[in-house]
C-alpha cells in the first residue's frame, strides 16, 4: 500500500518533469518560428506601411518605422501621373499591359497543355515518348538561352515591342510546363475509360470533352495558377522586348527604381510594387489550397 | 451459325509473341469462357476481338463479317471491364446512355432502353448517383447495364468479377448466368478463375503461353483434359500426377516404382489401345476419385485399384476434408467426406477410381486415354 503510494508519487514526479520538458520544447519551437515569420513578414510590412506614409515623414523617420502619417497620395500618383521612361501617365497602362499579356497567354498555354497531355498519355503514337522528352527540355532550359532566337523571330513576324509578341513567347515557353503537368495527371486516369468510350462510339474530341475535361479541374487549377503567376511575374522578356508604354508592369517597376530622378520616392515606389503584386497575391490567396490539393490528388478517388 | 470466328490469330509485341495461332469459334447464343493463368494471352485476345489491339496476322469475323480493321465502335460489341471503367463524372444514367448519345439515338428510345436495363439489373434507385457513391457490386451491375443497354452481336467480359470479395463474386456469378439465360447473347468471358469458367460457360477455351490448349464443354475439359496443363489448371485441389510405366504387353496394368519396396501394380479400367510400353506414362487422378477402400464398396467399382498410403496432412474445409497422403513415395491429395477423414500418421488403404483416371504421355504431356 505504502509502496504503491510511493511509486505513484515517483511516477507523478516523472510525468510532471516530462510535461515540463515538453512545454519548454514547445516554447522553443514557437519562439523559433515566430522569429522567422517576423523576418519574412517584415519587408511586406515595410512596403505596405510606406505606401501609406508621406515622403517627408519617411525621410525624417527612416525607411523602417511605424507610420506617423497616413495618405493615399502615393497610390494615386503611381497609378495616374508618375513619370516612367519619359511619359507621365503612371503605371496603369503597364498594369493593363500585364493583364493583356497574362490572361491570353495563360489560357492558350493551358489549353495547349491539356490537349498535349491528353494525346501524350492516352493516344500514344510511334515517337510520342521522344516528343514528350524533347518538350521536357523546355522545362529545364533557362529563359535567357532563347533571348536571341526570340529577338530574331519577333523581328521577322513584326511583333517586336508588342504585348502580342510577349503572349506568343509565354505560350511557347509555358507549354512544356503545362504539358508536363497535364500529361502526368492524365497518366493516372485508367486507360479502360478510354477503351470503354471507344467501344461506346466516342471519338477523340468527344472523349476529351466528355470524359477527360470533366476530370481535369484539379490539374486545371494548378496549371492556371502556375502559368498566371509565372507570366505575370516574368521580367526578362518584358524588359528586353518592350519599352516605355508597351512594357508589362514588372519591367516598368524596374524602370521606376533605376530611372532618371535622384530623389528616391519611397512612398510611390512602395505603392507601385504593391499594385504589381496584387494579382498574384490574390490568386495565391484564393487558389492556394486548390493548388496544393491539385498537385497531391490523383485523377480518380 | 457462329457469331464469332477466329482463325490462325497471331499477335506480337515487338519480339514477344503473345498469341501463336489461335483458332476459336462461338456459336450464336453461346457462352465461351477464355481461361488461363495470367500472361497466357486471354486478355489480349479479348482486346483484339474488341478492336482495342491490332492484329499481327490471322482473321477475326463477327457474324461472318471480317472485322480485322474495323473500329471498336463499328464492331457491334459491348464490353464489361475488370475495373468497370465507369465514367466517374457522370451519373449512372449518363454512363448507361453515353454510348447511345454518341450514336445519336433519339431521346425517347434512350429512356426506354434505360428503363428496361435498370429494371433487369434492379438499379433503378441508383440512376442519379455517381459511380463514386456506389459499392463494388453496384458498380459491377452498372457496368453490365452499360453493356446490356445496346443490343450488340457480342458481349465481351474481361475478368468482371475479380475485383469483388468472395461472397459477392459467387452472387454475381449466378446473376451473370441467369442474365445470359434470359438475354441469350453470344458472350466471350475472360477469367483466370477455373470455377467461374466451369460454372458459367457452355464451352471453355483453356489458354497457356499464347496457345489454345483445349476448347470443349466444361464436362470434357474437366474429365478428359487434353494435356497435363489443362488437367492441373482446371480443378482445385489439382489433379494428382503419378509417374508410372506400362506393366504388360496388353496394356492392362500400370507399374508404380516404390523405392525399396516392390512396385505397385494398378489395373487399368480399359486396355491401352495405343501402345506406349517403351515410354513412361503419367497417371492423373483427381482428388475426389480417391477414397478409402471398403470391401463392400469395391464390389460395384470394378475399375478401382487399391493401394496403401500414409496420411501426412489433414485440412478440413467444412464441407469436405482435403487429405495429403504419401503413396508409393509420391505426394497425393484426396478429397474426403469430413466423417471419413483419417488422422495424421495413419496408414490407410486407398481405392483409386481407374475408370475416371487419365493417362498422359510422359514426354509430350498429352492425354493418351
Amino acid at each position: 500500500m505504502v509502496d504503491a503510494a510511493i511509486r505513484a508519487t515517483i511516477d507523478d514526479a516523472a510525468a510532471s518533469a516530462a510535461a515540463r520538458r515538453h512545454f519548454a520544447g514547445r516554447v522553443g519551437v514557437y519562439a523559433f518560428l515566430t522569429f522567422f515569420a517576423f523576418i519574412y513578414v517584415l519587408p511586406l510590412f515595410v512596403i505596405v506601411a510606406n505606401s501609406f506614409r508621406e515622403l517627408p515623414e519617411i525621410i525624417q523617420n527612416g525607411l523602417i518605422g511605424f507610420p506617423h502619417s497616413f495618405s493615399f497620395k502615393a497610390w494615386s500618383t503611381v497609378w495616374n501621373s508618375y513619370c516612367v521612361g519619359g511619359t507621365c501617365a503612371g503605371i496603369q497602362h503597364n498594369f493593363f499591359n500585364s493583364l493583356e499579356m497574362t490572361i491570353p497567354a495563360t489560357i492558350i498555354s493551358t489549353m495547349l497543355g491539356l490537349l498535349n497531355g491528353y494525346i501524350l498519355s492516352k493516344w500514344r503514337f510511334y515517337g510520342s515518348e521522344v516528343i514528350f522528352t524533347c518538350m521536357m527540355f523546355g522545362v529545364f532550359m533557362p529563359g535567357q538561352i532563347s533571348l536571341m532566337p526570340w529577338a530574331f523571330i519577333l523581328g521577322q513576324v513584326g511583333l517586336a515591342n508588342s504585348i502580342t509578341g510577349l503572349v506568343l513567347i509565354h505560350c511557347v515557353q509555358g507549354v512544356s510546363f503545362t504539358t508536363l503537368f497535364c500529361r502526368n495527371y492524365y497518366i493516372n486516369i485508367p486507360d479502360d475509360l478510354i477503351k470503354a468510350a471507344r467501344i461506346d462510339g466516342a471519338g477523340f474530341w468527344r472523349i476529351f470533352f466528355k470524359i477527360i475535361l470533366p476530370l481535369s479541374p484539379p490539374i486545371l487549377i494548378v496549371t492556371v495558377i502556375w502559368q498566371f503567376t509565372g507570366i505575370w511575374n516574368e521580367y526578362l522578356f518584358g524588359v528586353v522586348f518592350t519599352a516605355g508604354r508597351a512594357q508589362p508592369i514588372t519591367a516598368s517597376l524596374v524602370g521606376m527604381a533605376t530611372g532618371g530622378t535622384n530623389v528616391r520616392v519611397y512612398d510611390v515606389m512602395s505603392a507601385g510594387v504593391l499594385i504589381g503584386a496584387i494579382p498574384p497575391l490574390l490568386i495565391y490567396f484564393f487558389g492556394g489550397k486548390y493548388f496544393v490539393r491539385g498537385l497531391t490528388q490523383g485523377a480518380i478517388k | 451459325m457462329s457469331s464469332l470466328t477466329i482463325s490462325n490469330l497471331h499477335k506480337s509485341f515487338g519480339p514477344v509473341e503473345v498469341l501463336k495461332g489461335v483458332d476459336l469459334e462461338a456459336r450464336t447464343g453461346e457462352f465461351v469462357a477464355l481461361v488461363g493463368p495470367s500472361g497466357c494471352g486471354k486478355s489480349t485476345l479479348l482486346a483484339m476481338i474488341a478492336g482495342l489491339e491490332t492484329i499481327s496476322s490471322g482473321e477475326i469475323r463477327i457474324d461472318g463479317r471480317l472485322v480485322n480493321s474495323v473500329a471498336p465502335k463499328d464492331r457491334d460489341i459491348a464490353m464489361v471491364f475488370q475495373s468497370y471503367a465507369l465514367y466517374p463524372t457522370m451519373t449512372v444514367r449518363q454512363n448507361i446512355t453515353f454510348g447511345m448519345e454518341s450514336r445519336h439515338v433519339p431521346r425517347g428510345v434512350q429512356d426506354e432502353a434505360v428503363k428496361r436495363v435498370a429494371a433487369l439489373l434492379q438499379i433503378e434507385p441508383l440512376l442519379q448517383r455517381k459511380p463514386g457513391q456506389l459499392s463494388g457490386g453496384q458498380r459491377q451491375r452498372v457496368a453490365m447495364g452499360r453493356a446490356l443497354v445496346r443490343d450488340p452481336k457480342l458481349f465481351l467480359f474481361d475478368e468482371p468479377l475479380s475485383n469483388l470479395d468472395a461472397k459477392l463474386r459467387v452472387e454475381m456469378r449466378s446473376e451473370i448466368k441467369r442474365l445470359h439465360q434470359r438475354v441469350g447473347k453470344t458472350t466471350i468471358y475472360v477469367t483466370h478463375d477455373q470455377v467461374e469458367a466451369m460454372t458459367l460457360a457452355s464451352r471453355i477455351a483453356v489458354m497457356h503461353k499464347g496457345e489454345l490448349q483445349q476448347f470443349d464443354v466444361p464436362r470434357m475439359v474437366y474429365d478428359r483434359p487434353a494435356n497435363m496443363f489443362v488437367a492441373s489448371f482446371m480443378g482445385s485441389p489439382s489433379m494428382n500426377f503419378l509417374a508410372a510405366e506400362i506393366a504388360d504387353g496388353q496394356g492392362m496394368s500400370l507399374k508404380l516404382t516404390n523405392g525399396e519396396d516392390g512396385p505397385l501394380t494398378l489395373n487399368l479400367a480399359a486396355p491401352l489401345t495405343r501402345q506406349g510400353a517403351a515410354r513412361g506414362v503419367i497417371l492423373g487422378v483427381r482428388p475426389e476419385h480417391i477414397s478409402l477402400h471398403h470391401a463392400e464398396r469395391a464390389a460395384d467399382k470394378r475399375a478401382s485399384a487399391t493401394v496403401p498410403a500414409t496420411v501426412e496432412l489433414v485440412e478440413p474445409t467444412g464441407a469436405e476434408t482435403m487429405v495429403g497422403l504419401r503413396l508409393a513415395g509420391r505426394e497425393v491429395t484426396a478429397r474426403f467426406e469430413p466423417h471419413e477423414a483419417p488422422d495424421v500418421g495413419e496408414t490407410v488403404t486407398l481405392s483409386l477410381d481407374m475408370s475416371k483416371a487419365c493417362l498422359f504421355d510422359a514426354q509430350s504431356e498429352q492425354l493418351i486415354s
